[in-house]
């Protein structure tokens, strides 16, 4: 039989974790988000338009308050939907 | 200095002088408040992503330019709104991080995948093999045009008596080619029922002109009733050789631009049609799009 010191865990500790998020901005060092690239911005909305949390995308703070101004702008432009069903 | 940036949608039912005139009235207020223009961008039409004033495009411009100080904005969101022209209009302050965005952007070096340019790149080397090649083609052979001009003359009266004749006009190497040619291409050319393929196949040499991208029926007509009946013909004849006859034949015919003409035919000649293809899948209608940008 196994020596009690040798089993540490009940299952494999390796199986099933998910790859941690990161934030892309600082990661990639983007330091501009353009709100006249909506293809881009279409990343952080969710199908009804609505901005996606940081809790989601994983975007540090920071990155996160421009991605949401961005978004506003290009709403306001019309390059991206106040409101709307299945965009992506 | 303060850098600006400003977006605004124009109504899309003005005419493209109208639109430029607008960009230029704004210019000129900007310009004249001492202000410097560091760019003008026009992004065209677009699909609005929800309606505005009932309407549901518009044709997006943007303006960068720097000032000492922020006066002159109040001013022109003003004129902005006054105007009837302007659906909306953002105003930005971009920070040094913003500016160099849009200068990189502009360059290229931003907005496009890895892919796009390292094709782009490979594009260019294949560019620089191909203006090396016709040079080296040509220099031997030196085809005097007018010798292919009294050919085009008689083919008006006779034209499968032309046809017979030519080989005889060229110079040696090419005789040689041609029978081989004649003999791969027979059997794709046999099987189209155009008039003008019949004609050649006749006397024996045939070849469908129009393989090549860029060549309809009617400009392959135009080029053999000039003498061009073959592949290794078409390789020989240089661009401005090609342009003449095209000319001479039809004021339609004027617009086409036979400069990767040579190069197709080549590939043909020697029977490649697999890098044939492949190559003519790059081409824009038998244009050479990499030129261009």
């Amino acid at each position: 039989m196994a020596n009690r010191e040798d089993i540490k865990f009940l299952s494999n500790p390796n199986i099933g974790g998910a790859d941690k998020k990161y934030c892309r901005f600082r990661k990639f060092g983007i330091k501009h988000i353009d709100y006249k690239d909506p293809d881009f911005l279409l990343q952080f909305v969710n199908e009804q338009g609505k901005i996606l949390p940081r809790r989601i995308t994983g975007n540090s703070l920071k990155y996160q308050k421009k991605v949401a101004v961005a978004i506003k702008r290009a709403r306001h432009l019309a390059m991206l939907p106040y409101v709307t069903d299945l965009l992506k | 200095m303060l850098n600006y940036e400003v977006t605004f949608i124009a109504d899309p039912v003005l005419s493209g002088d109208e639109i430029k005139k607008t960009v230029q009235s704004y210019s000129e207020l900007i310009t004249g408040e001492g202000c410097k223009i560091t760019h003008s961008d026009a992004l065209g039409l677009k699909q609005l992503a929800y309606p505005i004033n009932k309407k549901n495009s518009g044709i997006y411009h943007t303006l960068q330019f720097e000032t000492e100080t922020g006066k002159i904005v109040p001013l022109m969101e003003l004129a902005f709104r006054r105007d009837e022209r302007i659906m909306r209009f953002l105003t930005v302050k971009l920070d040094k991080h913003g500016v160099k965005y849009n200068d990189d952007k502009r360059s290229g070096k931003i907005g496009k995948s890895k892919k796009t340019v390292e094709r782009e790149a490979e594009k260019k080397k294949e560019q620089m093999k191909e203006t090396q090649v016709p040079k080296n083609a040509d220099k031997p052979i030196k085809l005097p045009p007018n010798m292919a001009k009294p050919a085009a003359k008689k083919a008006e009266v006779e034209a499968p008596a032309v046809v017979a004749e030519t080989p005889a006009v060229v110079e040696a190497p090419a005789v040689v080619e041609t029978p081989a040619v004649a003999e791969t291409a027979a059997a794709p050319a046999a099987t189209t029922t155009t008039t003008e393929t019949v004609t050649i196949k006749a006397t024996g040499d045939a070849v469908d002109l129009t393989k090549i991208e860029g060549i309809g029926p009617k400009a392959a007509e135009a080029l053999v009733a000039a003498g061009v009946v073959s592949y290794t013909h078409l390789k020989l004849k240089s661009v401005d050789d090609v342009k003449a006859i095209l000319t001479a034949a039809s004021s339609s015919l004027s617009h086409l631009d036979p400069t990767t003409w040579a190069k197709q035919a080549e590939y043909a000649a020697n029977g490649e049609w697999d890098a044939l293809k492949k190559w003519q899948d790059e081409l824009d209608g038998g244009k050479d799009s990499s030129t261009e940008g």
